[in-house]
């Protein structure tokens, strides 16, 4: 049998970028580019924690920390006035505060997908971006639940939603969707929560050893819990992290379809469909995935972090957004045929309305931004332009937000009964509480990527080429245990030493 | 017992003796993966119980050259997922068909597919919480005060070198030999952990 040489794989570089996202089988391309060591990764990422607090982050942070304080005053004027402050009506009883809602608790999807689905399925650049996501996540849930929480009006009563005995003795209503979703977020929220923590704990421990001051080794020591890098640890960690991957999978999925059932169990036309689950939870992730690339291509940028979250993650993403924004493309092209085909009268003026009624503008700017702006991504040149990607994933989350609009306000506007139709326009209030969210979420973001380890250090390390064992002659195992992608847990069916337990 | 290992006992880290440091194990210092793994399978090979490898990353196949048993953790989760599912179930049929029946749309009081969706989460809650923090307590975590942690030297586990700590309480123990047994492991600098 004759063998061939390969060539080593030269990474072909333009416009300073290393471009890594070869597709010739014969390489696996690598994930970390210019060769960095171990101790190279930790500087690049210890680094921006560390580093003296520029004037770009204070400008930027004092930005959102103004949006932040006018959500503040929006809600002040909420709890003082009272919903009217909104611009809410009959038959629009339900507007911008479940638009938001719906809204970024679909962009939380993003995170857990990468955290947890990608994981089971051993996509080892995820490790790249998944702290990134993950922190996303959960900000973005933050602001997810203060709308449904505020838009109780006596948000001092909020406690009515969870199952707490009472002074009226009276239990929630299990059966309403409504009662799932405080159920289907609060356990997302700090499902994801105990996630990112837990992921984090490695390289908050490596944050703890390089400190300097006496207040940052205090600071990072708590929350590192003694973390040692003990390898009867990491075996235990590696077991948890695994499990709840398993537990999280499920749990993404079933989050945006519970949400979508507090409009699919409705009999409102434009809301009443089968369809929804599957399709809302492809918008959240095509949603996520959009705001995920808006947040990583800046701070890759600034932070000097080319070489961990490099063209290959950029175009892997950018990949997984247009296969969801097909899916969601599709969804909206099955309820119009739906709507069609039901022969119901009030379906079909539903989705004509929809697309010819007085919110068209809307329609139009989603169907603009969802399902036509993502099909540039069809051309690998186009996803390894970052200005290109940029604006994609702008016009996503514009159009994201767009779709629930439509699908929130012309379903309300306009129902049954024409004697009972009418328009909904937002307050200033509603459009500064929105603008305020994003102060929310800007804030808690600016401040993660100043103090915490911005990308996961430990489990980077982990797909570097130098971090398996190679074989050598005094080693029993069977080849086909190094390969890198094989599972650390077979190992132990072999094992019969002093151990974990 | 294998909990001592991880744990070191109590009673030789919380001694009084603040006078004279006392010696509690020996923490050999390596370069790369493949020699600590070597030496890992050579530690083992001479029969010590009370070590462990310290490393920045998990070690894909460390547990086999160490011998690791595999963690009990998902039999404690799959415990705390039954809990769940069983609550989740008793909660609502306590609160909406028992304690207060509710009649809605003339529908029956206790129907599971309604109660699906809280039953689903709960389970999931509770098993999640029940992984993260089971693996901390199985792991000693948190622990704040370590002496390992003195060594200016182990801080660079969390960097980029590897460690082997072996436990001065290892019936196999003694300073010298053991400190011989490091460096012909391939030890790059062995050093003494003192409390």
């Amino acid at each position: 049998m004759s063998t061939t040489t390969i060539e080593p794989l030269v990474l072909p570089r333009a416009n300073g970028e290393i471009d890594n996202t070869t597709d010739d089988p014969r390489y696996r391309p690598p994930l970390v580019t210019s060769e960095l060591s171990f101790g190279d990764v930790t500087r690049a990422v210890a680094n921006v924690a560390e580093r003296p607090t520029t004037t770009i982050w204070k400008v930027a942070f004092a930005i959102a920390l103004g949006f932040l304080g006018m959500l503040g005053y929006t809600l002040y004027k909420l709890f003082f006035t009272g919903v009217g402050v909104w611009g809410n009506n009959q038959p629009a009883s339900w507007a911008f505060d479940i638009i938001n809602f719906v809204f970024w608790v679909g962009i939380g999807h993003a995170g857990t997908l990468i955290s947890a689905i990608l994981f089971l399925f051993r996509q080892n650049w995820r490790t790249g971006i998944n702290r990134f996501a993950e922190a996303m996540t959960i900000f973005a849930v933050i602001c997810a639940a203060m709308f449904p929480g505020v838009h109780v009006g006596r948000p001092w009563l909020a406690y009515w939603l969870f199952p707490l005995p009472n002074q009226m003795q009276m239990w929630p209503q299990f059966r309403s969707p409504l009662l799932w979703d405080v159920f289907a977020v609060s356990t997302y929220a700090s499902v994801s929560l105990l996630f990112w923590y837990i992921g984090m704990i490695p390289d908050l421990a490596t944050l703890r050893d390089r400190a300097k001051s006496r207040a940052a080794q205090i600071g990072y020591g708590i929350f590192a819990l003694g973390w040692t890098g003990s390898c009867r640890h990491w075996h235990r960690y590696e077991r948890a992290y695994l499990l709840l991957s398993a537990l999280a999978t499920p749990l993404v999925l079933s989050v945006h379809s519970v949400v979508s059932f507090d409009f699919a169990t409705s009999q409102l036309p434009g809301w009443h469909t089968t369809i929804f689950p599957p399709y809302f939870v492809a918008g959240a992730v095509f949603g996520g995935f959009a705001m995920v690339l808006l947040l990583a291509i800046p701070a890759r940028q600034f932070f000097g972090l080319k070489d961990i979250i490099t063209l290959r993650h950029i175009e892997n993403m950018c990949k997984v957004m247009l296969a969801t924004g097909l899916i969601v493309g599709y969804g909206y092209s099955m309820e119009f045929f739906v709507a069609w085909y039901s022969g119901s009268h009030y379906e079909r003026f539903t989705f004509w309305n929809r697309a010819f009624g007085p919110y068209s503008w809307a329609f139009g700017i989603m169907v603009f931004c969802n399902v036509l702006s993502p099909q540039i991504l069809w051309s690998k040149k186009m996803r390894k332009n970052l200005w290109v990607v940029m604006a994609v994933s702008f016009f996503v989350t514009i159009g994201m937000w767009f779709e629930r609009f439509v699908i929130i306000v012309t379903s309300l506007t306009r129902d049954f009964l024409p004697s009972s139709w009418w328009m909904y326009k937002p307050t200033d209030i509603d459009l500064m509480m929105l603008a305020g969210s994003f102060g929310l979420f800007f804030t808690l973001f600016f401040l993660f990527v100043r103090y915490l380890p911005v990308v996961a250090i430990a489990e980077v390390k982990s797909v570097m080429p130098q971090a398996h064992i190679h074989p050598d002659e005094h080693d029993e195992r069977s080849g086909d245990e190094h390969r890198s992608d094989y599972g650390p847990d077979e190992h132990h069916r072999h094992g019969n030493g002093n151990g974990a337990h | 017992m294998s909990t001592a290992i991880e744990t070191y006992d109590t009673e030789v880290v919380g001694s009084d003796d603040v006078e004279t440091p006392e010696l509690i194990g020996l923490l050999a210092e390596f370069n790369d993966v493949d020699s600590v793994a070597r030496a890992a399978r050579t530690v083992r090979r001479a029969g010590f119980t009370r070590w462990d490898v310290h490393s920045p990353f998990p070690i894909h196949g460390i547990d086999y050259a160490m011998g690791i048993r595999p963690t009990r953790l998902p039999w404690i989760v799959l415990g705390a997922g039954l809990t769940g599912l069983s609550g989740g179930i008793l909660l609502q049929w306590w609160t909406n068909a028992f304690d207060y029946p509710f009649f809605i749309s003339g529908k029956p009081v206790w129907s599971l597919p309604a109660n699906i969706p809280v039953i689903f989460e709960l389970t999931i809650l509770l098993s999640a919480f029940t992984t993260g923090l089971g693996m901390l307590a199985l792991n000693g975590l948190p622990r704040w005060s370590n002496p390992l942690l003195k060594s200016d030297r182990f801080r660079q586990v969390t960097d980029d070198k590897f460690f082997i700590v072996i436990d001065a309480t290892d019936k196999k123990f003694d300073e010298a030999a053991t400190t011989k047994l490091l460096q012909e492991a391939g030890a790059t600098a062995v050093e003494r952990v003192e409390d």
